[in-house]
This record gives structure tokens, C-alpha cells and sequence, in this order.
């Protein structure tokens, strides 16, 4: 028996959700008196594999297969469902992030496993395996019994703090039968937004809404992000009307962020805007209306004008760092 | 061409969240019951534009008791032909994938489209267990659908950007916003809605894998602090030496 993680990779760097999975994958299978392996798919150097010794993998399995660069779901069930049974895993962990999303349902359903997305505990096994998850886009926990002897878990990214150690894990290359044709879903082109933070990964985020007036008032809110390394979000009028992407929106329809700092310039605070952010630890509220429901929800405000008060913020924190 | 569409029953996105009988059940009093809105908005009106543009049938599913019957009827109105209830209420991701595949094996259908999640549980699920259990392929939160012949072109959002994909018919796609344009169903969709058939089907034997024994409320927020917007440098300060989050 053991426990599986599988650790998501972007451009041959392990993803900061990943290493969650890992410490999360790691102290389950303490609490089943087992051990932890992570298994990375695609190109990756050996530093970068060693590392997830750091967050409690005993072991890494490598498929050092470079058709794996990107995820094509079908194919990576398969790897992973042959890594359960070499491995004997009786729970596999994934991140809850767009890649997870693609495949741990396939993987649960092919294992037959009590699926668990968005998992924000470890699991209490003192009567069952109750894991808790984030239910109503975050206004409401639920906490699901897994009844099943196989288990799948993807944890919430930004839920569970990183806590390194120097461990190194022993790396194996991992060879399953993968075949040309199994690549059913083909990429053509990708487009990322290079250099930024991915936003559900942002330890800090920083979001306008209406109150700014405009597109062309984006610098504002990109200046404060740039003082504090943050990333940037939108409301969701703000995407609608195409100020922003659709990619930044957060709220019930948009995504969800769990930052430790949310700092929301010119936000009202609907109650669908809220359901994406009130998993995160610290919120500050800029909006010159006293009234803005957002502050409800809020842990600092700031009542007055966002194009007076954000400029006088940004310079404090650059004094700052 | 045969498109099935998933759809679910879910709150209202304002509705209030609260819990009942110890904290085992969702309070349903005084709330208002919509199609999950990437169902609806997403998932079925692009359905229906493919149906309009290239010609198809469009099927919906939905796994759940006659208190389901409303919003089915909704999705008829917008332009669905006919419709299918499996009568259980169990709330299994893999029990309800599993009556989903069941249903979808019989009729061959050339795409089957899923919201990316519902709102209310929220676990991005049903897609990719219908695709395993069909063994077809599956592409989750796609934000533009593009058909040419039996070859589709998807633009599916990952971490930090979009990707486009390409894969020949059948597959499961999981849509959110950017996929379609939400509609209002006209007087003639509702009248014709009425008449269209909607067929109930059993439940076919499967394990539920997962059973929810309670909910909970997040911890109330300790109320704001106000400051001035003269005194900007004390929210910096607070924020590093109270918070510790700079």
C-alpha cells in the first residue's frame, strides 16, 4: 500500500500546487503508516525531482517521456492507473487546478475511487475517511465520507502551507506502455501569459472592479501588484466588458483564489464576487463608497478614492521593501 | 449529429446558505432553484447553436427526483428536443456519471457537453467520469467549441493561458464562459417546452462512493478596520507587523 501524487509540471518546473499535493500526499499516508511516491510526467531535471523529497515523497517516479510536455487526459489516466498498481496506492493525490481538473475525475472513475475535489483537509479517520471540501463557490464546507476502498483526493491550491525539509527522494524512471495512438486530444498552439504568476497560485492578489472607471486605469492596479510581486484579477463586469480578460475574473463564475492577501480596489463585493475570494486569509477593501458590502467581508478598509489612495499605497510599500 | 447536454439543478447564485437538520442538509426554504449556470448558459446554448448552424439533435440528461421536473422544462423551452430524468437522489459524482454513461452508450451520441462545475458542489467531476466510463476523450473548461466535419477545435483554459486542441468527434467537453451567450427562453420555446417528451428513467445498480455527512459555515470575519486614507502608511504597517502578509 502506499500513497500516489501526482505532481504537475509546467515547462520541466514542478508547479507550486504540486508541492502541496506532495506534503498533503505525505502526511496521509503517515496517518495510513505508509509511504509517499510523486510521479512526474514529461521532461524534468533531476534536481527538480530530487526536490520533492523536500515535502515528504520517499520516492519519484520520472516518466521521462517528452510527448508528455503537455496533458492529454486519456493518456495520463492510463500512466497513472498503471503507477496505483505497481505502486499498490490506495489513495492518489491530485492539485485542484486546471490539470487536475482534466484528469483525476478519469483517474477516480477508472479506480473506481470516492472522488474528493477541493479538498481542504486532511482526511479524519477516527470514524470513516471524512475529508473536508470547499461547497458552494466557497460560501460553505461540506465534509464527504469516502466509502470506497480506493480514494482520490484533489487538494484546494493555496490551502496548506509549504513547510520544506532538506530530504532528498530517490528518483526511478517509470516506463508504462503508452503508444502513439493513445494521444487522442492534440494541441495545436498554446498561449500563455509568460512571466506572471499564475493567479490561483499568487500568494498575493490585487483586483479592481468598476470603480476604476476604465482599461485605461489598469496601471493603477498593475503598479501595486508589481510593488508586492502580486498578481492581478478583475470583477466580473470588468471582464464582461472586456477591460480585462476572462482569464483574471474571480467570483462564483470566475475563479476562485485563496491568496494570503487579496487587496480588491473598487469592488462593491456581490455576493458572487465573494464566493471566489473569502478563502483568502487577509482581504483589504479600497472603495470610496462607505456602504460597499465588500467591507463586511473584509479584514482592513480603506474608505476614499482608489486613484488617490492606491498611488500613496504603492509608494509605501516600494519605501517598504 | 446527436449532442447530449448535462445539466443539473442548482441555487440561485444569490441565494442565501444555510443548513438544516443538524447540519446534514441544505436549507431550501425560500430559495430559488436555477440549471446550473454553466449548464445553461455555456454548456446548452452552444448545443443549441451547433444545432441551428449545422444541424443536430439536442439531448438533455439530468440525474435527480420530479423536483428536477422545473428546470428541465426550462432547458426544453431554450430549445433542447427531448429530455431525460434518471430518478435517484443520490449525489455520488461517480453514481450519477455512471447513469449518465449508461444512458449515453445506448444512444451513440457524437458530443456530450457538461457545465466545468456545478455551483453548489462545485466538483468538476461528471466529465471526466462520463469520458473514462465511455472511454472517449474529454476536454475540461473549454471556452470556444468550433466544428468542422467530425473534427473539433477547442480552446481549453490552462494555468496561465489557453491552449488550443484539436480531436476528432466522439468527446466530452466541459464548457465555461466564452463558449456561448446566455438566452432567455421566448412564449413560443415555453409553449412548445410543454409537449416535448421527457422521459424517466431507473437508476441502473452502482456503488456510491462518497456520501457527504455534514456541511459547515465558514468562521464569521472579526469585523474591518477602518483606515484613513490620509494614513496610508498604517495599512502598510498593519499589514507587516499584524497580518504578516508583505
Amino acid at each position: 500500500m502506499s500513497v500516489l501524487i501526482f505532481a504537475d509540471q509546467a515547462h520541466g518546473k514542478i508547479k507550486k500546487v504540486a508541492f502541496e499535493a506532495v506534503q498533503y500526499g505525505a502526511k496521509v499516508a503517515q496517518q495510513l503508516g505508509t509511504t509517499a511516491t510523486a510521479l512526474v510526467l514529461g521532461t524534468a531535471a533531476n534536481e527538480e525531482l530530487e526536490a520533492l523529497g523536500n515535502y515528504g515523497a520517499a520516492k519519484v517516479l520520472h516518466v521521462a517521456d517528452a510527448r508528455l510536455n503537455e496533458v492529454e487526459g486519456t493518456v495520463f489516466t492510463k500512466i497513472i492507473a498503471e503507477a496505483v498498481t505497481s505502486e499498490g496506492a490506495q489513495v492518489v493525490i491530485f492539485g485542484h487546478n486546471f490539470d487536475g481538473k482534466a484528469i483525476a475525475p478519469r483517474v477516480a472513475a477508472r479506480l473506481k475511487a470516492g472522488f474528493v475535489s477541493g479538498a481542504v483537509s486532511l482526511p479524519d479517520t477516527s470514524n470513516g475517511f471524512v475529508v473536508k471540501k470547499s461547497v458552494f463557490s466557497g460560501k460553505a464546507f461540506a465534509n464527504v465520507n469516502i466509502n470506497s476502498a480506493a480514494k482520490v483526493i484533489a487538494i484546494m491550491p493555496n490551502t496548506f502551507a509549504l513547510e520544506p525539509t532538506d530530504a532528498k527522494a530517490a528518483v526511478t524512471a517509470f516506463s508504462p506502455a503508452i503508444s502513439d495512438a493513445d494521444f487522442k486530444v492534440k494541441v495545436s498552439s498554446v498561449e500563455t501569459v509568460s512571466g506572471e504568476v499564475p493567479l490561483t497560485e499568487a500568494d498575493i492578489v490585487v483586483s479592481g472592479g468598476r470603480g476604476l472607471k476604465g482599461p485605461e486605469n489598469w496601471g493603477l492596479v498593475e503598479d501595486l501588484a508589481k510593488s508586492l510581486g502580486a498578481a492581478t484579477a478583475c470583477s466580473r463586469p470588468v471582464a464582461d466588458t472586456g477591460w480585462r480578460p476572462h482569464h483574471e475574473h474571480v467570483g462564483q463564475t470566475g475563479l476562485t483564489v485563496r491568496p494570503n492577501l487579496y487587496i480588491a480596489i473598487g469592488i462593491s463585493g456581490a455576493i458572487q464576487h465573494l464566493a471566489g475570494v473569502n478563502g483568502s486569509k487577509v482581504i483589504v477593501v479600497i472603495n470610496k463608497d462607505p456602504e460597499a458590502p465588500f467591507f463586511k467581508a473584509a479584514d482592513y478598509g480603506i474608505v476614499g478614492d482608489a486613484f488617490e489612495v492606491v498611488p500613496k499605497l504603492t509608494a509605501a510599500i516600494k519605501q517598504l521593501k | 449529429m446527436k449532442i447530449l447536454v448535462c445539466i443539473s439543478k442548482t441555487p440561485d447564485t444569490t441565494a442565501k446558505i444555510a443548513f438544516t437538520d443538524n447540519n446534514t442538509k441544505f436549507n431550501e426554504a425560500g430559495v430559488q432553484f436555477i440549471i446550473n449556470p454553466y449548464d445553461e448558459w455555456y454548456a446548452l446554448v452552444r448545443a443549441l447553436e451547433l444545432k441551428e448552424t449545422l444541424g443536430a439533435t439536442v439531448h438533455l440528461i439530468t440525474v435527480g427526483g420530479p423536483d428536477t421536473e422545473p428546470i428541465i422544462r426550462k432547458a426544453l423551452a431554450l430549445g433542447g428536443d427531448e429530455a431525460y430524468r434518471v430518478n435517484t437522489d443520490s449525489q455520488d459524482s461517480f453514481y450519477i456519471a455512471t447513469q449518465i454513461a449508461e444512458h449515453a452508450r445506448k444512444q451513440a451520441y457524437d458530443l456530450i457537453f457538461t457545465g466545468k462545475e456545478t455551483i453548489d458542489y462545485n466538483g468538476a467531476a461528471i466529465g471526466g467520469m462520463v469520458a473514462e466510463l465511455l472511454d472517449l476523450p474529454y476536454v475540461s473548461i473549454a471556452a470556444k467549441f468550433e466544428l468542422n466535419g467530425t473534427e473539433a477545435t477547442i480552446n481549453r483554459e490552462i494555468e496561465g493561458g489557453e491552449e488550443v486542441v484539436k480531436v476528432t468527434l466522439p468527446v466530452v467537453v466541459s464548457c465555461q464562459k466564452g463558449m456561448a451567450e446566455q438566452r432567455i427562453p421566448g412564449m413560443r420555446g415555453i409553449m412548445a417546452a410543454r409537449t416535448k417528451p421527457l422521459a424517466v428513467v431507473e437508476p441502473v445498480a452502482a456503488d456510491a462512493l462518497t456520501t457527504v455527512s455534514s456541511f459547515e459555515l465558514p468562521p464569521a470575519k472579526a469585523g474591518v478596520k477602518l483606515i484613513s486614507p490620509d494614513n496610508v502608511d498604517e495599512l502598510v504597517k498593519l499589514l507587516h507587523d499584524e497580518a504578516k502578509v508583505i
